[in-house]
């Protein structure tokens, strides 16, 4: 088909990885389909939504809207690389115990969310929990539970 | 998976090397990129359909906030939202920019997009802003006229007519950007750098009422930077109607700027809206009823009807045009309201 | 079975192991860690991208569809048309007018027209670009008035449908005498409202991936779908394949909500253009085509009149519903149904009179969301009574007491209800929201609003007719100790995995993770008919626990006589089998499987499930009917800002009859998310189009639902009445908690600020027309001839009412 292709090197989850991509491919499209890396889902493709978000160097964006070639050089982090080796992140401990996931399609983007949250103000105020996941859409849970879990990992992360 | 066509990209590592790979190119043939956040969802559904994607991101030095004291604030072109909105110095001199670039989209989209992006963003329309078949199923309009992008020269509005408001010969799309009136009502003023060198003139002249191309500059002109005066006891506020916390471009939104003495006196002040027209409107006619006066009550609110007089709300967002033109009053009474001391 | 399992387990909670308890799902762990495997994460060696071209006008013939140019592309593997999918196929046989792509015309904006497979998708969509659709266009239907009257150009269905021209269902009964009733009535009251269409919106776009094998000729599905069964079906149909021959895996669903319940066009797509390539198809919607695929909540217009006595008993209710169905069937023949059935489940009616009729418009075909027909009459009725009540200087939730249903009673139009907690719900919730200090009490622009509600769990009738169970479960038990169910249930987030695996764990003496499921899968699974009318928990569970009895049962034998035991005294529980009154005499669970599987062999057993027969007998009587109907009663408290309109829901607290909380916080998660979808009914979805029939904004932006922002606090109370026809008492808990939120929050709105609302969504400019005297919604329905109503006596027990 003759597709510009480009190869980006970056690290995702603490790994080096090479990927030679389409140009027009976005970093979540290089994620699923390149690296196998389908834990970030995606409800819109235009950021309408915020399902698809991912840490790029220390902030979560949204990888709908960032092509893989931007992610050159950059340290990226997935839900896929949230745990600890052998165990689990105090925040998907939260929310599976507290059933802040239903269906689980808006999970992995609110977990990257909430992580970037706790790294940066471990003990947040309801309102600041509350504005740090006001862009993430929700069908199933209300957020409530949402907000109770990442309240209750706040506890739980170092600062 | 909705996917972006194939472009070639380029990431230029200074201004005057983007400025030249811009050069020369009609509108819409090359664009510039910075955060893509307006640019790349319009991309996927077709609305734009460079052939080049200049990207911003790659030069250095665009990005800081810098304090020059009696000289005002510097902001660079390609600071993201997020930074602005969490400065310190921004929260605390320029209240209105702090609130309404960071009432923008989301969190993330925030770390995105940039202050220059959010400026120059494309002005939106609910028959505009739609995937491709459904603009094909509407037989297209102007700004839009086929599956090509921004309209060849010789179509005009009469081949292709505004489906909001057809026959005036231009287009109505809806200016949508918070950081704007912010900026103007703190009387910002924009550093351009194209072929023909650099030029600094306020920000609100760089706008022109239009919904298809709404910059009064040339296509390969960049913005570099926007300076702030220096706090000066201006105090200001922006308010923001949409109908949900999160995502929802301005239905209509005012940012308010005054400045009173300590006896009562404005001496200062400025009413700039958003989402009301196809570029800021700036009610500096309402505001001449209250500069020089001891503010009551009473001319708040007439000065806000005035101000809301002036705006243009079309049918093309969510809300209705007559509620937003009515809240375009409502508002800036409250906004007023809050910022000063009524006798 | 035809009847719910008896059980031998003790009333008191504490005696259950599992059960009653807010353990954490057993499918939680996957879902924090990305290893959910949704339908687009399916990728099979030589997998094409498979894209569907659809419609761009409303309602037209097609005059030419050429697709050389596609078929000639590089790296298009197939092209097809309606010549290749020509079986008409409905989710209800009563409805059966789709085919998987248009056939001479189309009837909505976005119907497909013709289907590619490719190497990507990108080279799918320019093929679809490349395809020439000429259309010779008809006069399109958008309204219900439009639909009512003669059509312009030629029907929409010009071969089907119940009544003249557009009408495509019919419903007219009436139950005892509504006239001579109305006659005699103190007070006379007759309202008219709009309930806005609105869509599911899942956050998981639909996917569908489809592996033809020419060896076995055999046609593989994997899909986002909550009916895996009834896909099966009607795939087999539409391809016409042998359904041995096709197997349906129901993927993790990322949200249904009543929106994958269909058989889908781009589902039967996939699998032929992989009975035509030889390669695995994945076809994935994007967000604008999950609008197109909509089946969400018909609009409907709705018309009510209520004859009380002085005291305020209700006498007589006379009820018209118009309901727009959008182009195709879908579940329209019950939703018809569904907008008059369960007006009588919360409130004495001893004379009713219903008359329903879908239209057909062109527009995406609507079908079941959370509710599925009585949200709408739901909201008419709540706010309709407490005008009545206002009007006779009654307390709004007084005159509801004198009227509520009892318990183990029948109605008017022969529903059967068992167990009722709707005064139980209405006193809890009244307490714990202070309604009495609040109610037009509380400061200018802040209000409270009262409502209350019911749902069946599960509808009585399957979609398709047959006499056999509706859910069935087999269990095997495994020598490691462990045991693995197995059943057709499709996980769609609201928690069935955790229902199968807590009810099999509790009679097994086990935890649910010791549980191994194995589900929705049809080669691999027994039937069960899906996620839909909140079924699962109630006819699952009672298979799953008659499976697990029966299972168990050889297990306890053995160590009984392995163990000297008498039979009445050896229990399974805490994974262990052992004497009740002696504990330590006993084995750990593993070792009692081996000794039961050294002495009897293989351990497993089946359980099946049918509802009970419903008592009534007229047409329409299959829709309403269940096992048992659950209970709310919801307070809304808003806060109102005048000048502007803007309404803030600050809480919502909502007390709902589960029945039995097998698992109480996954019964409040879903209080909460039925919550969350109720306001965003009531404040601002909207399913709205053009007079052309384009959708306004098929987007997640135009399309609002509300962020965390929007949210409020809401307090949920759990009432148990304990059924006997559910697994350990259990009722549901998915849908009803949504039905009582709009009227309540409307009627909130009315008490904060005295703005009354006839229609939702309510919009901050609705609330400024209110408040300046204007009527905000319909006040008249179209004038239209029903069918004289099927006259059906009524029950016994409503005579002495």
């Amino acid at each position: 088909m003759g597709h510009s292709v480009t190869t980006v090197n970056f690290s995702v989850n603490g790994e080096e990885r090479h990927v030679t991509v389409p140009l027009n491919k976005t970093l979540l499209e290089v994620l699923r389909e390149d690296l196998d890396l389908t834990g970030t889902t995606h409800g819109c493709e235009v950021g309408e939504c915020s399902a698809c978000t991912v840490i790029v160097d220390g902030r979560p964006e949204l990888s709908c809207l960032k092509l893989g070639v931007e992610a050159e050089g950059c340290e990226v982090e997935t839900v896929e690389g949230l745990a600890e080796p052998g165990d689990l992140h105090p925040l998907q401990r939260a929310f599976a115990e507290h059933g802040a996931a239903q269906c689980g399609y808006c999970t992995p983007g609110m977990l990257m969310e909430a992580k970037h949250l706790l790294d940066t103000n471990p003990y947040p105020a309801p309102d600041e929990i509350e504005d740090a996941i006001v862009g993430n859409i929700c069908r199933c849970t209300g957020y409530t539970r949402i907000l109770s879990a990442i309240d209750d990992a706040a506890g739980r992360v170092s600062p | 998976m909705l996917r972006l066509p194939e472009f070639e990209y380029h990431r230029p590592e200074t201004v005057d090397e983007a400025v030249g790979l811009l050069a020369g190119q009609g509108l819409g043939a090359a664009m510039a990129v910075a955060g893509g956040t307006d640019v790349y969802p319009k991309m996927k559904r077709k609305q734009f359909r460079p052939q080049a994607v200049v990207s911003l991101a790659g030069i250095d030095g665009m990005d800081e906030i810098r304090d020059e004291g009696a000289d005002g604030l510097v902001v660079g072109a390609g600071t993201t939202l997020d930074t602005i909105a969490n400065d310190a110095t921004v929260a605390e001199r320029y209240p209105a920019i702090a609130e309404a670039v960071g009432s923008v989209a989301t969190p993330a989209i925030r770390r995105m997009g940039t202050i220059a992006g959010n400026l120059c963003q494309d002005p939106r329309c609910d028959k505009y802003d739609q995937p491709l078949e459904w603009r094909e199923s509407e037989d297209w309009c102007w700004k839009a006229p086929s599956r090509e992008g921004f309209p060849p020269e010789d179509v005009t509005e009469a081949d292709l007519p505004c489906r909001v408001a057809p026959g005036a010969g231009r287009c109505w799309a809806n200016f949508s950007s918070d950081g704007a009136p912010a900026f103007i009502a703190h009387d910002a003023e924009v550093t351009l750098v194209g072929g023909d060198g650099e030029r600094t003139i306020p920000l609100e002249d760089l706008y022109v009422d239009d919904g298809i191309n709404p910059l009064d500059k040339a296509p390969e002109e960049l913005i570099t930077q926007l300076r702030l005066p220096a706090a000066d006891g201006t105090r200001s506020t922006y308010r923001k109607l949409r109908p949900r916390a999160a995502f929802d471009f301005p239905e209509m939104g005012v940012a308010v700027a005054v400045r009173q003495a300590d006896d009562g006196t404005v001496e200062h002040a400025r009413i700039v809206y958003t989402g009301v027209g196809s570029c800021p409107k700036v009610a500096d006619e309402a505001v001449e009823g209250l500069v020089g006066e001891v503010p009551t009550a009473d001319l708040v609110e007439e000065v806000a009807a005035v101000a809301s007089r002036g705006t243009r709300p079309m049918d093309n967002t969510a809300y209705h045009p007559t509620y937003r033109k009515q809240m375009a009053g409502v508002y800036a009474k409250r906004a007023l309201t809050d910022l000063l001391e009524l006798a | 079975m035809s009847e719910s399992v008896q059980r031998a387990e003790p009333e008191a909670a504490e005696a259950f192991d599992v059960v009653g308890k807010s353990l954490t799902r057993v499918d939680a762990w996957d879902k924090v860690s990305g290893r959910v495997e949704y339908a687009d994460d399916v990728d099979l060696a030589r997998m094409a991208y498979g894209k569907l071209k659809r419609a761009t006008r409303a309602h037209a013939r097609i005059t030419k569809l050429d697709v050389s140019a596609a078929v000639a592309m590089d790296g298009v593997y197939e092209v097809i048309t309606g010549e290749d999918v020509p079986v008409v196929f409905g989710i209800m046989p009563a409805a059966e007018d789709e085919t998987a792509l248009a056939q001479e015309k189309v009837r909505y904006v976005g119907e497909p027209v013709a289907a590619v497979a490719a190497v990507d998708e990108t080279t799918a969509e320019a093929a679809c670009e490349a395809i020439v659709v000429e259309y010779e266009d008809l006069e399109p239907v958008t309204t219900i008035e439009q639909g009512l009257a003669d059509p312009v150009d030629e029907a929409i269905h010009p071969d089907h449908g119940q009544g003249e021209g557009n009408v495509d269902r019919l419903g007219s009964l009436e139950f005892g005498d509504v006239d001579g009733a109305m006659a005699t009535a103190a007070h006379v009251r007759e309202d008219v409202y709009f309930y806005e269409g609105n869509t599911h919106l899942p956050l998981e776009q639909h996917s569908a991936v489809a592996s033809w094998d020419p060896g076995l000729e055999k046609l593989t599905l994997w899909a986002s779908t909550q009916v895996p069964h009834y896909v099966h079906r009607q795939l087999a149909k539409a391809l016409e394949l042998p359904p041995r021959r096709v197997r349906v895996h129901a993927n993790s669903v990322g949200g249904g909500f009543g929106g994958k319940t269909d058989p889908f066009p781009h589902q039967i797509c996939a699998g032929k253009l992989s009975m035509l390539t030889g390669r695995p198809v994945k076809i994935t919607l994007n967000r604008d085509e999950v609008f197109y695929a909509h089946r969400g909540r018909h609009p409907v217009l709705m018309w009510v009149k209520t004859g009380v006595d002085e005291d305020g008993r209700i006498l007589a209710l006379d009820w018209k519903s118009f309901l727009d169905g959008g182009a195709y069937g879908s579940y329209g023949p019950a939703t018809t149904y569904y907008t008059g059935a369960l007006q009588t489940v919360t409130y004495r009616i001893p004379n009713y009179r219903f008359r329903g009729t879908r239209v057909n418009t062109n527009k995406p075909p609507c079908g079941p969301k959370r509710g599925h027909g009585t949200p709408q009459p739901r909201y008419a009725l709540e706010l309709h009574l407490t005008r009545v009540a206002e009007e006779l200087g009654m307390d709004p939730i007084e005159l509801r007491r004198k009227n509520f249903t009892g318990s183990h009673e029948l109605t008017a139009n022969w529903l059967e209800v068992t167990t009722n907690g709707v005064a139980e719900c209405t006193d809890r919730v009244l307490e714990a929201s202070d309604w009495y200090e609040k109610r037009g009490k509380l400061p200018e622009g802040k209000g409270v609003g009262f409502a209350v509600g019911s749902y069946i769990t599960g509808a009585g009738l399957p979609i398709y007719w047959n006499n056999m169970p509706h859910s069935e479960v087999q269990i095997k038990v495994d020598r490691s100790g462990g045991v693995t169910a197995f059943c057709g249930e499709a996980e769609i987030g609201q928690g069935s995995d955790m229902m199968l695996a807590t009810l099999v764990a509790e009679v097994f003496g086990l935890a649910p993770e010791d549980v191994a499921l194995e589900t929705a899968d049809t080669d691999t699974t027994p039937v069960d008919l899906g996620s839909y009318s909140s079924r699962v928990t109630l006819m699952m569970g009672n298979a799953a626990v008659e499976a697990a009895q029966k299972a168990v049962q050889p297990v306890l034998e053995a160590v009984a006589a392995e163990r000297d035991i008498p039979m009445e005294r050896v229990v399974a529980r805490n994974n262990r089998v052992y004497d009740r009154q002696d504990p330590d005499n006993g084995v750990e669970f593993a070792e009692a499987v081996k000794i039961a599987e050294a002495e009897y062999g293989m351990i497993g057993a089946v359980g099946s499930y049918t509802p009970p027969d419903h008592k009534g007998h007229y047409k329409g009587a299959g829709v309403g009917p269940t096992p048992a109907y659950s209970y709310s009663a919801c307070v809304a408290q808003v806060d109102v800002d005048p000048e502007t309109g803007h309404v803030d829901v600050e809480k919502v607290w909502m007390a709902h009859d589960v029945g039995r909380a097998i698992n109480p916080g996954l019964v409040e998660g879903q209080v909460e998310g039925s919550v969350y979808m109720g306001l965003g009914e009531v404040l601002m979805e909207a399913w709205e189009f053009s007079k052309t029939g384009q959708h306004y904004g098929p987007s997640m932006l135009d399309y609002k639902s509300p962020t965390v922002g929007e949210m409020p606090e809401v307090e949920s109370i759990v009432v148990e009445t304990v059924d006997d026809r559910g697994p350990f008492g259990a009722k549901e808990a998915g849908q009803g908690p949504l039905l009582p939120v709009p009227p309540a929050v409307t009627d909130a709105v009315w008490d904060a600020v005295g703005a009354e609302l006839y229609e939702t969504p309510i919009t901050p400019r609705k609330v400024l027309a209110a408040l300046a005297g204007r009527h905000v919604g319909p006040t008249e329905v179209p004038d239209y001839a029903f069918p004289e109503p099927d006259h059906v006596d009524v029950p016994e027990n409503v005579e002495g009412w």
